[in-house]
């Protein structure tokens, strides 16, 4: 099997002119599957992407929100790659050790790697950006990077991090919106948020700023002095900002887009567009964000307090029910409060299936009776005001709770409101999703930690939930070298949680990515389509 | 009286056949309960089911929703906000109308500015501030329908008041000693009443098309199903599924144009030299 793989191969990357030439030898080709895959990449070619919204900046530095990252992913870098595993993986540093005690990172930086302005890139830029730059501009480096003791480099191709204590997601910390390594000779001593050069940002990314058209389009070039010889293949990307939905749909159908991700395709869309024969739908590329979406509860309000209540709220909901029907089939029912493909996950923990009968055993455990009116408890639920989606979730959560005699008044906000309300503790329930960026003490510790009660804070413990042995187990994880252990103190947490269901999970969101069948490689790491596009190559049209 | 009225309705074939189909969407919002007697939102069947279902005569929606529950108990928030958000406006409208065209002067001037202020602002835009402020709730539906529609109301029934001042009738009101009060709601209300109710039939005709557009917003009461509510979450699979919002929108449109069918009845019946002849 493999040997005719292999072979196929062969035939593919040789033959690659020929194959154009011949249409029958073509056609077999195409019949074989993964194998035309491995054809001989195409240099030249425009790319079509939508970016929505429309970036404020597209300094990588200074905003991280998902439109900039898709744009700016591909003018600026990190030290690290993230495979779907979330392995690292070489991108500005080419090789990296860390040391036994979990306290020094030495990465070996590339020697070959300029500015877009022609300046070289050296160790120096690695320290402005991670002990000034993005201290004061990046709240998720200043966390990452607040572990550090010092950042030296002891030659111009060498860096050095020395942490306090150890800290074993650190490595996470150097994905390029997490790190994004900026020129210190451009930022070096200015006010970084006024630098006149923030309109035309200067990174190592294998594309450079060409054009900005605000309400229509952003264009990248070809950095022809990218590092990695023979890349980037394509000529330009032109990132379209199309504010409509179903506009949006229409563009990826008509083939003036190529490629879609996040919400920019309405998951009713998505069986649609699905069946177009031009275009590929893929759920990677979203392991480091790794969102999870829950139903969030104020703790603070009887019964909500309740543990058992809780579960009993879980049991009375059918998540297969909500992944089928509601995001038509995008996702995974999530077990607890770590993504699946999050590191340090336990799958072996309290399951909750689809059970009302329990549901109400347990209420009337606890002493919640029904009334006249076959009614136990009656609690408020304010939607995610994030569109048509958010409001069927809220109006399947009230149907399912009323069968077991928990009561539930719909709210309706605005986003504004809703961040208010939920910031401020003043709800019952609502819903939430938060992404882990690939680690636990990253991104999953915030919402549980009791030290995380922040009253006016968006997603922090905004439940008010607080167990002395989870604050605990996280903060002993945090800081835990030892892999094995730390695994353990991370499995005995989600054991904990699930027990207490601070929340009730609700999926492991998946979101589509539709890309044209015409480009390759556009997804091939953790970061998806805000990957820096190096490898990404188009078919020239006939 | 009565049997001349009926007459007078029943010429207007249109008007008979309106009667006719307010009379089945006042059964069906009566009788909602007994018809459907699960909730509207109960997912009682498999979601996407077409029309013609064993289970779904109109079919299921995006979430197993029966379709024909949903416009039987919608039929109700439908005619429940027209006729109340009618009332109110009625209320407000009748009231201003008459004060301004009774007293005139600088009373009338004062009040029609300020109906004027309301005339400026499109109806619908600011129905939607309204509600937005106020959070939907069917309460806050009502009111704010109601502080849209009331101007033309207060116009109408200012000029009512106003022509029928003058009649001797009042002036011989006045002169046996009655009180304003009386004399606008003894003598000059009644003899007004006509054009009123006429105006006010449309209006509710109106007030649910308005209902029906905020929901399609998503600025419904989420808590009641209503028509719009239907049409506003079935337009995303359109594609896939007409009959999620076709069915609310045939719905709509019957109960609307037999309202205007009534309405037009109405006017023949009560008003006949101002339909046949015009104003003399």
């Amino acid at each position: 099997m493999s040997n005719r793989l292999a072979f196929l191969r062969r035939i593919a990357a040789s033959g690659a002119v020929a194959a154009a030439l011949l249409a029958p030898a073509a056609a077999l080709l195409a019949d074989a599957g993964p194998a035309v895959a491995q054809e001989k990449p195409q240099t030249g070619g425009t790319l079509n992407v939508i970016v929505q919204p429309e970036p404020p900046i597209l300094v990588l530095g200074l905003n991280q929100q998902g439109p900039t990252q898709t744009v700016a992913g591909k003018i600026y870098e990190g030290l690290l790659r993230y495979d779907h595993a979330l392995k690292p993986m070489p991108s500005l540093a080419e090789s990296w050790e860390v040391s036994e005690d979990g306290l020094t990172y030495t990465f070996k930086l590339r020697d070959n790697v300029t500015w877009h302005d022609g300046k070289p890139f050296t160790a120096k830029d690695v320290v402005f950006t991670t002990t000034k730059f993005l201290p004061e501009t990046h709240p998720r480096a200043r966390a990452n990077f607040s572990h550090v003791e010092s950042v030296t480099a002891p030659d111009d191709h060498t860096v050095v991090f020395k942490l306090k204590q150890p800290f074993p997601a650190f490595i996470k910390a150097f994905e390029v919106s997490s790190a994004p390594m900026m020129p210190a000779h451009v930022y070096e001593g200015t006010d970084y948020k006024q630098n006149e050069k923030n309109a035309t940002p200067i990174g190592t990314g294998p594309f450079k700023f060409d054009q900005w058209v605000k309400g229509s389009h952003i264009r990248l070039v070809k950095n022809e002095n990218y590092y990695l010889e023979g890349k980037p293949y394509l000529d330009a990307i032109s990132f379209r900002v199309i504010p409509d939905a179903a506009s949006r749909a229409l563009a990826l159908e008509t083939g003036e887009v190529d490629i879609s991700q996040f919400n920019d395709v309405e998951p009713f869309d998505v069986p649609r567009l699905k069946a177009l024969p031009h275009l590929d739908l893929t759920t990677k590329g979203y392991e480091f964000v790794a969102p999870l979406s829950w139903i969030e509860i104020n703790h603070r309000e009887a019964p909500l307090d309740n543990p058992k209540f809780r579960q009993a709220l879980t049991y009375a909901l059918d998540r297969e029910f909500i992944r089928d029907k509601i995001w038509f089939g995008l996702g995974r029912v999530a077990s607890g409060p770590v993504n699946s493909v999050t590191t340090g996950f336990e799958a072996d923990k309290k399951t909750y299936e689809y059970d009302p009968e329990k549901a109400k055993a347990l209420l009337d455990e606890i002493g919640l009776k029904p009334n006249g009116d076959g009614v136990r408890a009656e609690i408020s639920f304010t939607p995610m005001p994030y569109g048509e989606t958010w409001a069927r979730l809220g109006e399947y959560i009230k149907q399912s709770w009323s069968k077991i005699g928990v009561k539930v008044n719909l709210e309706s906000t605005d986003v504004a409101g809703w961040v208010q309300k939920v910031s401020n503790w003043d709800y019952d329930a609502t819903n939430n999703f938060v992404y882990q960026y690939g680690d636990p003490s990253l991104g999953v510790a915030r919402t549980y930690i009791s030290d995380n009660i922040r009253k006016g804070v968006m997603f922090s413990n905004t439940m008010g939930y607080s167990n002395a042995k989870v604050d605990d187990l996280f903060a002993k994880a945090a800081v835990e070298n030892d892999p094995a252990q730390r695994q353990q103190q991370l499995s005995e947490v989600q054991k904990i949680l699930v027990e207490d269901m601070p929340v009730i999970w609700l999926l492991e969101m998946e979101f589509p990515t539709f890309v044209n069948k015409r480009v390759h490689n556009a997804v091939t790491t953790a970061i998806g389509t805000s990957e820096n596009f190096a490898d990404v190559w188009v078919d020239k049209k006939n | 009286m009565n049997r001349d009225f009926w007459k007078a309705f029943a010429r207007n074939r249109g008007a008979v056949v309106g009667l006719a189909i307010m009379a089945a969407v006042v059964i069906c919002a009566l009788f909602a309960d007994l018809i459907y007697p699960t909730s509207p939102w109960e997912m009682s069947t498999i979601p996407f089911q077409p029309p013609l279902s064993e289970d779904a005569v109109l079919g299921s929606d995006t979430l197993g929703r029966d379709i024909a529950a949903g416009i039987v108990h919608g039929a109700r928030v439908s005619l429940l906000i027209g006729l109340t958000s009618t009332a109110v406006a009625l209320l407000i409208g009748v009231t201003l109308g008459a004060v301004a065209g009774f007293h005139g002067g600088r009373i009338d001037d004062a009040i029609m500015r300020f109906t004027e202020l309301f005339q400026t602002i499109p109806n619908f835009v600011l129905a939607v501030v309204l509600v937005a402020i106020f959070t939907p709730t069917i309460a806050n539906i009502v009111i704010a329908i109601a502080i849209v529609s009331w101007p033309p109301l207060a116009r109408l029934a200012r000029g009512e008041f106003m022509a029928l001042r003058s009649r001797e009738f009042v002036q011989a009101a006045v002169t046996t000693g009655q009180g304003t009060g009386t004399i606008i709601f003894r003598q000059i209300l009644p003899n007004s009443l006509s054009p009123i109710i006429v105006s006010a039939s449309l209006m509710v005709a109106t007030a649910i098309l308005l209902e029906s557009s905020l929901s399609f917003l998503g600025l419904g009461d989420p808590n009641v199903m209503s028509w719009g509510y239907m049409i506003g979450a079935a337009r995303t699979v359109i594609r896939q599924a007409w009959w999620m919002s076709f069915f609310p929108g045939i719905a709509i449109l019957l109960t609307v144009l037999a309202l205007n069918l009534v309405g037009e009845g109405l006017n023949d019946a009560m008003n006949p030299k101002l339909a046949r002849k015009g104003r003399a």
